[in-house]
């Protein structure tokens, strides 16, 4: 179960530019990194974020293994219609998150 | 060879590819050398310009681990002409990929914020790739130090 | 006006400057102030501080029952802004019927085990820090107030010869560092003074939430000496006198510290 914060305005008018930040928690191993035997810790990273507003694509993310621990992403979208984005993350280890926020266009 | 490869093919694919890339102990890290290939990969032969791109990072960071960056590029967000992509790398981690970010006219803004990992005190260059195929650029330099007292897990 | 009514007034103008003049200024610094302004800004955004996706676990945690008493912590102390606030201001502390100072985590633990008759939460688990998190958010903005408990002096003495005692192959003691060389760099880095404002924090060096008892054996490995096992009494001894140290400093919840 991941842990997520999601921060969008609940409102927003038609046609304005609106900024959604989303944090999830996850290690983001970069697969360089010796353990305390000396092997390397293998590579666990979340490898595409994604987000669509009403199920249209608004925005689309390749996170490499210089991408921080519990990443963090910002990004602009322009309000069109009221209704639910849906954050996607994707990954190593078979990690699939999603999350939603509803917005009320006017 | 094969990370940079593996790293675009899944950044170009919107499901995602599942691949896991491998990179061969000790014979994979960045270099100017490294940055330069990997910022040529994107634009191909096109000549990529200084200017239209701020690239927000602190000149200082206590911990590289979490770098908080900024890539905005002064562009219009129009039908038109667009901001495409936003592309990052650095010249000093493993590898010299930070991220890859694909964008439209619906962003409104061609502005992307992250938190990145920097093994050293390097350089960061963010490309912009605009519907046109030009190529816009700015790089900056982040000055990395690291606390007296850490965890030692070895 | 008559002359010792003027008198009257002055006098605490004057004591006032008295005690500038012995230097009564609080020359106290949270880490919190030692920070970059990229640092302290990803502290300050609500929006986007990674230590506030532990305290949402804890919100979790709180309200979930566990145990054979099949209690959450809701059900005994309700909300927690109004059941914890203060609470993680003035720990360590000795519980009723106790004779030995616990901290928060220790006191938590207590709650686990007798209360909801659970299994003991692992040291610097996911579920002890998220709670030790969430609690301590409740007393964000608030001063440290080590109670006045007179049971506490001998056990916050001990912690104070800790702290001015050299130790380990670089044959230092944190009074060394973080008394008589703070503001200054090591290795680069700024010595900051040493206070427990950010208790459990998020250390990018950690890449993940911690306690104070993980911070101080960063330390003591940092002198080369053997850190105490989790369990000591000794980390609770050095908090106690921490928190004494930085006696009414304030207490900043979810916060971020290099």
């Amino acid at each position: 179960m991941a842990n997520a914060l999601i921060s969008a305005p609940k409102t927003a008018k038609r046609g304005e530019a609106i900024e959604i930040k989303a944090l999830i928690q996850h290690p983001m191993e970069t697969g360089f990194r010796p353990g305390t035997n000396g092997q390397i810790i293998p590579r666990n990273i979340i490898e595409h974020f994604s987000a669509s507003w009403n199920g249209e694509e608004i925005f689309r993310m390749t996170f490499s293994p210089a991408i921080a621990a519990n990443p963090f992403v910002s990004f602009f979208t322009v309000a069109r219609d009221s209704g639910t984005v849906v954050l996607r993350w994707t990954g190593d280890q078979d990690f699939r998150v999603e999350e939603s926020v509803a917005i009320v266009v006017t | 060879m094969a990370g940079r490869r593996a790293f675009l093919a899944s950044a170009a694919s919107a499901a995602g590819a599942a691949a896991v890339t491998i990179l061969p102990l000790g014979s994979a890290h960045a270099t100017p050398e490294a940055l330069a290939e990997a910022i040529r990969e994107v634009a191909g032969g096109a000549p990529v310009r200084d200017g239209k791109v701020k690239l927000d990072l602190p000149p200082l960071i206590e911990n590289g681990n979490t770098v908080p960056l900024t890539v905005s590029v002064d562009y219009p967000m129009t039908e038109e002409d667009f901001v495409k992509a936003i592309h990052v790398f650095n010249e000093k981690n493993p590898q010299p990929h930070v991220f890859s970010a694909v964008l439209t006219p619906r962003n409104g803004r061609a502005t992307v914020g992250t938190r990145i990992k920097l093994a050293d005190t390097q350089k960061v260059v963010a490309i912009a790739e605009t519907s046109k195929g030009a190529f816009w650029s700015a790089s900056a330099e982040v000055i990395v130090t690291i606390a007296a007292c850490i965890e030692d897990i070895n | 006006m008559r002359r010792w009514h003027l008198a009257l007034m002055l006098a605490p103008v004057f004591a006032a400057s008295l005690a500038l003049a012995q230097g009564g200024i609080d020359k106290r610094r949270s880490g919190y102030d030692d920070m970059s302004p990229a640092l302290r800004q990803m502290e300050d955004d609500e929006t986007s501080n990674p230590a506030l996706l532990f305290v949402q676990a804890g919100a979790a945690l709180w309200t979930q029952p566990a145990g054979r008493a099949d209690k959450s912590c809701a059900d005994c102390h309700g909300a927690v802004d109004t059941g914890m606030k203060g609470v993680a201001a003035r720990y360590p502390a000795i519980p009723n019927g106790a004779v030995k100072p616990v901290d928060l985590d220790g006191r938590i633990e207590l709650c686990r085990t007798t209360q909801q008759q659970g299994a003991p939460l692992a040291p610097e688990s996911a579920d002890l820090l998220a709670l030790s998190a969430y609690v301590t958010y409740a007393s964000r903005g608030l001063p440290i107030s080590p109670p006045a408990d007179p049971r506490l002096k001998p056990f916050r003495t001990e912690g104070e010869v800790m702290f001015k005692r050299r130790e380990g192959q670089l044959n230092l003691s944190c009074a060394n560092c973080h008394d008589d060389n703070a503001g200054k760099k090591l290795g680069g880095s700024l010595i900051p003074q040493g206070h427990p404002t950010a208790y459990p924090v998020y250390r990018l060096e950690w890449q993940t939430l911690g306690s104070l008892k993980r911070r101080l054996r960063n330390c003591i490995i940092g002198v080369r000496a053997e850190a105490y096992p989790y369990d000591a009494p000794q980390y609770v001894a050095l908090e106690l006198y921490l928190m004494e140290r930085a006696k009414g400093m304030k207490l900043e919840g979810a916060s971020i510290r290099p």
